[in-house]
C-alpha cells in the first residue's frame, strides 16, 4: 500500500518529466513507425486531388503560433498539393495572430514550385470581426478584403480578378484552431454560397468537425498532427508532421500507462478497504 | 426613453439580419450586409478601449507600487515596447515583412511563448489523466475504455498492437467508430439543445426581455 | 505544374521558320474571314486556327440553357450546355469550350471564361435586370465549332429563399412557442424548472471564499459578446455580483475583449446596487487582459498562483484552455464550477472541476438564478421545440428506413 500512497501524492512534475522525456527521444531518435491512412484524410486528400488544374481555391488559416507545430504542416501540406496541380489559391485569416505564418507558408511553397505572388497566389491578410466577416466574404471577396496582406489593392492583383465569390472557386480549404474556425465557416458559409469544403483541425477539435463530415458539410478532416502526417504520407512528401508522430505515439501511450496505473492504485486501495482488520 | 433606445435598435438589427437569411433582395442584403461591416468596424475599434483599460489598471497599481508591482511594469513595458517598435521602426505597413524589428518580436518571442503555453496541455492531461480517470461506475469504465481505444488507436504505435487482426477489431477502425457513431450521437444532443439555448437567448435579447446588460438600476 | 512547365518550354524553344508557316497561313485564313469564328481571335484565335490544317474541328456544343439563379439577389446566371457529340470519326476532340456574353445577338460580345472539356456549367455574375444572352464555342485542336448562342436572359432579386423554407416554419414554430409561454408565465402560470446542481453550489463556493477571506475569480471565456454564451456568462456574473456583494467577498473578472469587459463591469455594477451595496464596486475589479488566448490563460493562472481564489467560476465559451485552467485552479484547492456549450471541452471541465454545466444548462442558467418568469417562460418554449424535432428525428428516422426520402429533403436548406 505504501508504494500506491506514494504514487498517489506523488508531485505532479514528476509526470510532467516523464512525459517532456517521452516527447524529446523519439523526436531525436525516430522510431519511424509506419502511418494508416484514415477515411477522413483519404477524403481531403480526393477532394484536393478532384479539383481542376487551373482552378482557385479559397485557403482559410483560422489559427496562431499556438497550435502552429500542428497546423503548420498540414497547411504547408495541402499548399504543396494544390501548387502541385497547377491550382491557385486566395488565402484569408481570421486570427490576428496568424497571417505571417500563413505567409511564410505561401511564400515558401510558392518559391519551390516556382508561383508567382498575384498570379498563381494571393494573401488577403487578416480581417478583425471574426464570425461577420464570414458571410460579407462570401458575398464578395474584393469588398471584404480591398487590399491583401502587404497593402496591394486587390484590384491590381490578376488572380483576383479572376475570383469574387465562393460560385468562381472549386474548393473551400479551412485550416482551424478553434474560434472562428471551421464550425462558423460551415454554419455561415457552406449552405448559404453552396460551397465544397474540407477541413483540418487540432486534434482537440477535430471531434467537433465530425457531424458536418457525416452530413457532408464538410467533405474531408485531418485533424492533429496524425491528420497531418498521413495527409504527408498521402502526398508522399514527409515532413514535421511526419516525425512527430513518434513522440505523439510516446505520448498517448504514456497517458494510457497512467489512466490505468491509477485505476490499479484505485482498485488496490478500495480492496484492502473492505478487508476486515 | 435612454433605455427604450437600445432595445429597439437590438430589436431592428436582429430583425433585419434574421431577414436577411431569408430574403436575398437587395433591399434587405444590403442593410444587414451594411450592419455586420459596422460589427466589424466597432470590434475593431473595442481594441483601443482595451489597451486603455490596460494602462489604467495597471499603470496605477504599478506607480502605487500595489501588489505585484514589478510584474505590471513588465507588462506595460513589454506592450508600450512592441508597440512603439511596430509603429516607428518596422516600415510601418511593412511591419510583418522580413526582417523587420516588430517580426522579429513576432518570430522570436511571440511564437515561442505561444507554443509553449499550448504545450504545457500535454503535461496537464497526463496529470488530469493519473488523478481524474477512475473507474468507479461502470459508466466511468465505458469513458475509460473508450478513451484508451481512441488514444491508441490514432497514434501509429496502437496500429501496429493489432495490426494482424482482422480490420474491424483493429484499434483504429475501433478508434473511427466511436468517433463517428457514439461521439457524434452524443455530440448532435447536446449541440441541439445548445442550439435551441442560442435561438432563445436570441429572441429573447431582440425582443427585449433579456436585457440587464442594457440598464442600470438605481 | 504540367501546364506551366508546358509554357515555360514553348517560349523557351527556339522558332524556327517552318514553326512560323502555319500561324502565317491561319493568320491569312482569319484576315480573309474563311471559317474562323468571331469568338476566336487574338491568340485564342491563332491557337484555334493553328490546328485547322491538321486536325478537323469539333462539332458544336448542344442545348445551350441560361437561366436567372434562383433564390439569389439577382446577379447570378447559370449556363449550362450538353457536349459537343462525337457525330463521326472524323469530328474533332474537344479540349475546351470558350463562353462569351453579349446584350443582344448580334454582340458586342464578351468573354467570360473558357473552362475544361469536362465542364459543362458556368455561374456567371452580372448586373440586375439586365438583358444577356450568352454563347458556348466548342475549341479543340482542330479549331473551333460553330457557337451555339442561348435564349435572352435576366438575373432577378427575390424577395424569398425557397431553399429555406424549413428553416422559416421550424424558426417560426420555435419563436410562436418561446411566446406564448412567456406570455402564460406573465399571466402567473407557474413554471417548474428542475434542479441545476452547478448554479446551486455558486452560492456555497462564494460563501466558503467568505469564510476563507479570500476572492472569488470569473472567467467568463474566451469569446467576444457576439458569441451567445459570452451573453448568458454575462447575465449569469450579474446574480454571481450580488450574492459577492451581499457577503462583502471580492470578484475578480479578467475578460479576453474589451466589449466583454464592459458590459461585465455593467453586470458587476448592477449585482452591487440590487444587493444594495453601491459603493463596494471596484470598477478594477473588472479587467481586460488581452485577447490573446494563451497569454490570457497564463494572466489568469498568474491571478490563481498569487491570489489563490477559494472559487473559480468558468461559465462561457471555452477552448484548448479549459483543461490549464481547471488543473491550475484544482491545484490551488479552490472550488471550480464550470460550464460551457463547447462539446469538446466539456471532458476537461467534468474531469478537473467540482461542478460542470453542460451545454443549454448555460443557456438556461439566468433564468434558474433570477427565476423572472418571462425567462422561464423562454425556457419551457425551448422544452417544447425539443420535443418537436425529437418527433422529427424519429419519423425522419422511420421514413427514410422505408425509404421515403422526401421528408429529408424538405428539410435540406440551401
Amino acid at each position: 500500500m505504501a508504494f500506491g500512497d506514494t504514487l498517489e501524492k506523488l508531485d505532479r512534475r514528476w509526470i510532467f518529466l516523464l512525459v517532456a522525456l517521452l516527447v524529446l527521444i523519439p523526436l531525436l531518435r525516430p522510431l519511424r513507425l509506419p502511418l494508416a491512412v484514415s477515411g477522413p484524410a483519404r477524403n481531403f486528400y480526393e477532394a484536393v486531388e478532384a479539383v481542376p488544374a487551373g482552378s482557385i481555391v479559397v485557403l482559410a488559416g483560422d489559427f496562431d503560433p499556438a497550435s502552429a507545430p500542428e497546423l503548420v504542416p498540414m497547411t504547408k501540406s495541402v499548399v504543396r498539393h494544390l501548387f502541385r496541380k497547377n491550382v491557385r489559391i486566395i488565402a484569408l485569416e481570421l486570427w490576428e495572430g496568424g497571417p505571417p505564418l500563413v505567409d511564410a507558408i505561401l511564400h515558401d511553397v510558392g518559391d519551390e514550385l516556382g508561383k508567382k505572388y498575384g498570379i498563381d497566389y494571393v494573401n488577403l491578410g487578416y480581417k478583425s470581426g471574426r464570425e461577420a466577416v464570414m458571410p460579407s466574404f462570401g458575398n464578395s471577396f474584393s469588398r471584404t478584403f480591398p487590399n491583401d496582406y502587404s497593402g496591394t489593392a486587390v484590384s491590381k492583383l490578376p488572380l483576383m480578378r479572376e475570383a469574387d465569390t465562393f460560385a468562381q472557386t472549386a474548393l473551400f480549404v479551412n485550416i482551424s484552431a478553434g474560434y472562428p474556425g471551421t464550425k462558423e465557416w460551415v454554419q455561415q458559409v457552406q449552405g448559404r454560397f453552396d460551397v465544397r469544403m474540407v477541413s483540418g483541425s487540432t486534434a482537440v477539435q477535430a471531434p467537433e468537425i465530425y457531424p458536418y463530415l457525416q452530413s457532408g458539410q464538410v467533405v474531408g478532416l485531418l485533424g492533429g498532427m496524425a491528420g497531418a502526417a498521413e495527409y504527408e504520407k498521402s502526398i508522399n512528401v514527409p515532413g514535421a508532421a511526419t516525425k512527430g508522430m513518434d513522440a505523439q505515439s510516446s505520448a498517448h501511450m504514456f497517458i494510457a500507462f497512467l489512466i490505468l496505473l491509477g485505476n490499479a492504485i484505485y482498485f488496490s486501495r478500495r480492496g484492502a478497504a473492505r478487508r476486515p482488520s | 426613453m435612454m433605455n427604450l433606445l437600445p432595445v429597439v435598435l437590438t430589436a431592428i438589427v436582429g430583425i433585419v439580419v434574421i431577414l436577411s437569411f431569408f430574403v436575398p433582395h437587395p433591399y434587405i442584403a444590403e442593410p444587414a450586409q451594411k450592419l455586420q461591416d459596422w460589427a466589424i468596424v466597432i470590434v475593431a475599434s473595442g481594441y483601443v478601449l482595451g489597451a486603455a483599460n490596460v494602462y489604467k489598471v495597471n499603470g496605477e497599481s504599478a506607480i502605487k507600487r500595489q501588489k505585484d508591482w514589478v510584474y505590471k511594469w513588465i507588462l506595460l513595458g513589454s506592450m508600450t515596447g512592441m508597440m512603439v517598435v511596430g509603429f516607428f521602426f518596422s516600415g510601418g505597413t511593412q511591419f510583418l515583412n522580413e526582417g523587420s524589428p516588430f517580426k522579429w518580436g513576432y518570430d522570436f518571442l511571440y511564437v515561442p511563448m505561444q507554443a509553449t503555453m499550448f504545450s504545457l496541455l500535454a503535461f496537464f492531461i497526463a496529470s488530469a489523466a493519473f488523478r481524474a480517470f477512475r473507474i468507479r461506475t461502470v459508466d466511468a469504465a465505458l469513458l475509460a475504455v473508450a478513451a484508451l481505444v481512441v488514444m491508441i488507436g490514432r497514434v501509429p504505435l496502437g496500429n501496429l498492437f493489432t495490426a494482424a487482426f482482422p480490420e474491424p477489431i483493429q484499434l483504429p477502425t475501433m478508434a473511427n467508430w466511436l468517433l463517428e457513431w457514439p461521439q457524434n450521437a452524443a455530440k448532435r444532443g447536446i449541440a441541439i439543445g445548445a442550439g435551441l439555448g442560442v435561438m432563445a437567448t436570441g429572441l429573447r435579447i431582440i425582443l427585449g426581455i433579456e436585457r440587464s446588460h442594457m440598464r442600470e438600476e438605481a | 505544374m504540367p501546364a506551366r512547365a508546358a509554357r515555360v518550354t514553348h517560349s523557351r524553344r527556339p522558332l524556327s521558320f517552318l514553326d512560323c508557316i502555319p500561324p502565317l497561313i491561319l493568320t491569312l485564313v482569319l484576315t480573309l474571314g474563311l471559317g474562323a469564328p468571331r469568338s476566336a481571335r487574338g491568340q485564342d484565335s491563332l491557337v484555334v486556327a493553328a490546328a485547322v490544317v491538321a486536325a478537323p474541328a469539333p462539332a458544336p456544343a448542344g442545348g445551350v440553357k441560361a437561366i436567372d439563379v434562383p433564390n439569389d439577389r439577382g446577379d447570378a446566371i447559370e449556363v449550362t450546355w450538353t457536349p459537343a457529340p462525337q457525330k463521326s470519326a472524323g469530328d474533332g476532340i474537344v479540349t475546351a469550350y470558350l463562353l462569351e456574353r453579349a446584350p443582344a445577338v448580334e454582340g458586342p460580345w464578351t468573354r467570360v471564361d473558357s473552362v475544361g472539356a469536362g465542364t459543362h456549367k458556368k455561374t456567371d455574375t452580372v448586373k440586375s435586370d439586365t438583358p444577356y444572352v450568352y454563347r458556348v464555342t466548342a475549341l479543340g485542336a482542330g479549331g473551333a465549332a460553330a457557337p451555339v448562342v442561348s435564349e435572352p436572359v435576366e438575373a432577378c432579386a427575390q424577395w424569398f429563399n425557397t431553399g429555406r423554407v424549413s428553416v422559416l416554419l421550424a424558426m417560426l414554430l420555435f419563436f410562436g412557442l418561446v411566446i406564448l409561454f412567456t406570455l402564460r408565465a406573465q399571466a402567473g402560470e407557474k413554471l417548474f424548472i428542475r434542479r441545476i446542481a452547478g448554479i446551486d453550489a455558486i452560492e456555497e463556493a462564494i460563501g466558503r471564499a467568505t469564510e476563507m477571506g479570500r476572492s472569488v475569480l470569473y472567467v467568463p471565456g474566451i469569446n467576444d459578446i457576439d458569441d451567445i454564451q459570452t451573453m448568458a456568462s454575462l447575465n449569469i456574473l450579474e446574480s454571481v455580483a450580488k450574492v459577492t456583494a451581499k457577503y462583502e467577498t471580492p470578484i475578480v473578472v479578467p475578460c479576453n475583449y474589451p466589449v466583454v469587459m464592459t458590459l461585465a463591469q455593467e453586470m458587476v455594477k448592477n449585482g452591487y446596487v440590487a444587493a444594495g451595496r453601491a459603493d463596494g464596486y471596484d470598477p478594477n475589479s473588472v479587467r481586460y487582459v488581452t485577447t490573446e488566448q494563451f497569454a490570457y490563460v497564463a494572466a489568469i493562472t498568474g491571478i490563481m498562483l498569487r491570489d489563490k481564489p477559494a472559487a473559480n467560476i468558468y461559465l462561457g465559451s471555452f477552448y484548448a484552455e479549459s483543461l490549464l485552467l481547471a488543473e491550475t485552479g484544482f491545484s490551488t484547492g479552490a472550488i471550480q464550477i464550470a460550464g460551457t456549450a463547447q462539446v469538446a471541452q466539456l471532458p476537461f471541465f467534468v474531469v478537473a472541476c467540482d461542478y460542470t454545466l453542460i451545454g443549454e444548462e448555460l443557456y438556461a442558467a439566468g433564468a434558474y438564478l433570477t427565476r423572472e418568469p418571462r425567462l422561464l417562460g423562454s425556457l419551457k418554449g425551448s422544452d417544447y421545440m425539443k420535443v418537436a424535432l425529437i418527433a422529427a428525428i424519429v419519423v425522419g428516422c422511420v421514413l427514410e428506413t422505408i425509404g421515403m426520402t422526401s421528408f429529408k429533403h424538405f428539410f435540406a436548406s440551401q
